[in-house]
């Protein structure tokens, strides 16, 4: 056997073995469908749906078609994890900073907070969260504002809501700040190395960023209207809230749970990396005379975030994967919509579940080539 | 003087300070303890804000009065360095310490001295105020065994222990057995596990009893998939690492599709897939039991990632392994099987036992198939009619269970990454 033969054989066998397996199912499940008189086909998405959804970001209801359920689904799926990666992200940092605290207490107390909530499975967790710890707040009646003027209740968290009017010219002016703050980094950076001199860069930006949206409305031309929940009463004994913005009881749960179990592991990826940057980079930094904030911004934190990075978007992409267990507690996400209701209805197995499957497939892929480009623009630059 | 400052301590007055501060840290501290433990709050004189605050300033006062470097004192030096170092430490130093005053009494009263275990009915809980661990007592059996047939329960036990020794043969072996170790555990094993759980906890045959998939259930059906789960998709996860190192393109971009795509999907879809999909890919009249699905989609999924922990062990490896031992005439696999991969395990294993930890975790995942272990078992008993509002005790005695299983397990795999801890 010549050397070629011995690399192409193989190929070919493993090509061979493939080709058999994905045959033998295909012709199976042709065989199985006529058998049951179903068509394969994804017609079905533009049928009428006729089922109702309890918590949705756009319009819909049961005369809508299959295609715009799937797209709640897909919407609730996104809402818990752009939320839970938000706030996993900053305790996960805050933990893991203090698990390297000086002060021992804070570091035990960190270190106990990530041994626990690291080994108890997440399912677990979401159904503390949703059918203990949520089911022990006070019924709407009972209930004293919090902050004043949201209510956290059995029956979900009430938040007043703001009605605005002339919405676009409010999002320009936030543009505008965004652009000019672009602008300004660029020439800071410029006069930096042309001088040598730091502009507060950051401070100028917060200030853009809150003074220009702020200009607008108190100049009159964008106008908001705070409506707050207010008390009703359904029936003698059934009260509820309306008015404002409504998070139901779901959602807090699973994003609870979701950012509390990621954050553990976050924390993890953030007290590797600080520890991956070696003592005698601070040191350095230290005796060229920088001060200790800036060490951490121009020394250690670039450096710690390039180990950091890798790790945390893993993290991320599991935390958008965990985000279907939502189907346990009837939180309405992909999977309960599209993969439950909507399959029980139209018995369409193949298509529903790979539809679903490559929903996640494109979400988690475009999450890490997002990563991956941002990785690539901090890597080190080597000559 | 010069610049005196009152809450500064220095070398000559630092006994005065230290009395002065530890009695203010000690008031401030009996002050929260007395308002937990007792309810009495001699301060309530004071107005409101100050009433709440008084304590945590008297204890930060007190903290500052006594931080001075090198005092003399061992005692307070280590607590300087370590609870002490400067301002904002020791607030939340105390801000810890007061948190866990407070929130002992109630804790402690529910879990314990309010708590309840005796009797055997709910009746037994009705004037308690504390948890009622009466439940888990009496729902005990069925978080372990699921629905398995009571009078049948020795069958599974003996089945476990036969395998745990099984498993411990490994131990004992000496001299030319040790040799054959590997394929023991990979190869012999896994067939003689299998053999024991088919026969004897799934019964059918020598007298037993058959019960079906369904009624298993609890801690063993969580062992059970765990343990399957394990050992299969380790092979199938280092066939998968090796593939997508190779150097042959149509097997290592089978690999890497493979990899991805499983790494890229949720467990709780590919659940869905093996039940409600994978039958329509069958020939007409097989039936393919649902625990069986269940673990090969368990595996199947879980190999992708024991594929990308492998991977990086095979990277980590320097180029000159592969060159020596191709220079010494080893074919491929004999490189791989001699060389390669002894030493890429090793490195990681950390990787492994985390993915073996998560997979350990996944399991309450197969609640959507209809398959109950542990946490299905307590939705269940959580919505029987007789034992309604008992949901906390559950997830805490369910959450301690998986704790200490996990715990265990990380921590035995840092012991076997020190004990195969080769220094380079």
């Amino acid at each position: 056997m010549t050397n070629k033969q011995k690399k192409i054989l193989p190929q070919i066998f493993t090509l061979l073995l493939i080709i058999l397996i994905f045959g033998f199912f295909t012709i199976n499940a042709q065989m199985n469908m006529s058998n049951r008189g179903i068509d394969f086909g994804y017609g079905f998405l533009s049928q009428e749906s006729s089922f109702d959804v309890q918590f949705s970001l756009i319009e819909y209801d049961g005369s809508h078609s299959y295609a715009r359920a799937y797209l709640v689904g897909l919407l609730n799926t996104i809402l818990v994890s752009v939320l839970g990666i938000i706030f996993c992200t900053i305790l996960g940092v805050v933990v893991g900073i203090a698990r390297l605290s000086p002060n021992y207490l804070i570091r035990t107390t960190a270190s106990w907070y990530v041994e626990f909530f690291r080994n108890v499975p997440l399912l677990l967790q979401i159904f503390f969260w949703y059918y203990a710890a949520l089911r022990a707040l006070p019924l709407p009646e009972n209930t004293e504002p919090l902050f004043g003027v949201t209510y956290l209740t059995v029956k979900g968290y009430y938040m007043p809501g703001f009605i605005w009017e002339n919405f676009n010219i409010l999002m320009y002016s936030i543009l505008a700040a965004i652009i000019s703050i672009v602008v300004i980094r660029s020439h800071a950076k410029k006069i930096q190395e042309e001088r040598g001199k730091q502009l507060p860069v950051f401070f100028i930006s917060i200030g853009l960023l809150i003074v220009l949206p702020a200009l607008t409305i108190i100049t009159g031309i964008v106008q908001v209207e705070v409506e707050l929940p207010i008390l009703k009463q359904l029936s003698k004994t059934s009260f509820i809230y309306e008015g404002g913005v409504s998070v139901p009881p779901e959602l807090i749960a699973l994003v609870l749970a979701l950012s509390l179990y990621t954050a553990t592991f976050v924390a993890e990826c953030v007290r590797a990396g600080i520890q991956g940057i070696s003592k005698g980079q601070k040191e350095a930094a230290a005796s060229v005379g920088l001060t200790p904030n800036q060490i951490l911004k121009l020394v250690i934190m670039p450096q710690a975030l390039r180990i950091i990075i890798p790790p945390t978007t893993n993290q991320y992409l599991n935390l958008t994967k965990n985000s279907s267990l939502a189907a346990a507690i009837a939180y309405p996400d992909l999977v309960l919509v599209f993969a439950g209701t909507a399959l029980m209805q139209t018995g369409r197995a193949i298509e529903i579940v790979s539809i679903t499957m490559l929903t996640y497939l494109t979400l988690s892929l475009s999450i890490s080539v997002l990563m991956n480009w941002y990785n690539k623009k901090i890597a080190i630059k080597e000559k | 003087m010069k610049n005196i400052n009152i809450l500064k301590p220095n070398k000559d007055n630092f006994r005065t300070y230290l009395f002065i501060g530890i009695t203010l840290v000690f008031l401030g501290v009996f002050d929260v303890f007395l308002r937990s433990f007792f309810m009495v709050n001699f301060l309530s004189f004071l107005p409101n804000l100050l009433n709440f605050l008084l304590p945590f300033i008297l204890g930060l006062v007190g903290l500052q009065m006594i931080r001075l470097e090198y005092s003399g004192v061992k005692l307070v030096d280590t607590v300087n360095k370590n609870i002490n170092n400067n301002i904002f430490n020791a607030g939340l130093t105390l801000f810890i310490i007061f948190i866990t005053i407070l929130a002992l009494p109630p804790s402690l009263n529910w879990m314990i001295f309010d708590a309840n275990i005796s009797g055997d009915t709910k009746e037994a809980c009705v004037a308690v105020e504390g948890a009622c661990w009466t439940y888990i007592k009496v729902w005990l059996r069925r978080f372990m065994y699921g629905m398995y047939p009571n009078e049948f329960h020795w069958r599974i036990n003996t089945a476990f222990i036969i395998l745990i020794s099984f498993a411990f043969v490994g131990f004992f072996a000496k001299g030319k057995f040790k040799n054959y170790l590997t394929f023991y555990y990979a190869i012999i094993y896994p067939i003689i596990a299998f053999l024991i759980i088919y026969f004897l906890i799934s019964g059918g045959s020598f007298g037993l009893e058959w019960v079906e998939t369904n009624a298993w259930g609890g801690l063993s059906l969580t062992f059970i998939v765990s343990f399957f789960g394990l050992i299969f998709c380790f092979p199938l996860g280092m066939i998968f690492a090796l593939g997508r190192r190779s150097e042959l393109p149509v097997i290592r971009y089978i690999s890497i599709g493979y990899i991805e795509f499983w790494r890229g999907v949720p467990l709780i879809t590919v659940l869905f897939m093996s039940s409600v999909m994978f039958p329509m890919f069958l020939p007409a009249d097989t039936f393919v039991d649902k625990l069986v699905r269940v673990v090969a989609a368990i595996v199947l999924f879980e190999a992708a990632y024991v594929a990308e922990v492998i991977r990086g062990g095979l990277q980590a490896l320097p180029r000159g392994q592969y060159d020596a031992a191709k220079s010494l005439g080893m074919g491929y696999w004999k490189m791989q099987t001699f060389v390669i991969l002894p030493q890429a395990l090793k490195l990681v294993i950390p990787g492994i036992a985390n993915t073996f930890l998560a997979l350990v975790k996944d399991t309450p995942l197969i609640f959507v198939v209809g398959l109950s272990e542990v946490v299905g078992m307590l939705q269940m008993a959580k919505t029987n009619p007789k034992w309604l509002g008992y949901a906390m005790e559950g997830y805490i005695f369910a959450a301690v269970l998986f704790w200490a299983i996990c715990y265990a397990m990380s921590r035995y795999s840092q012991y076997l990454e020190l004990k195969y801890k080769t220094d380079r």
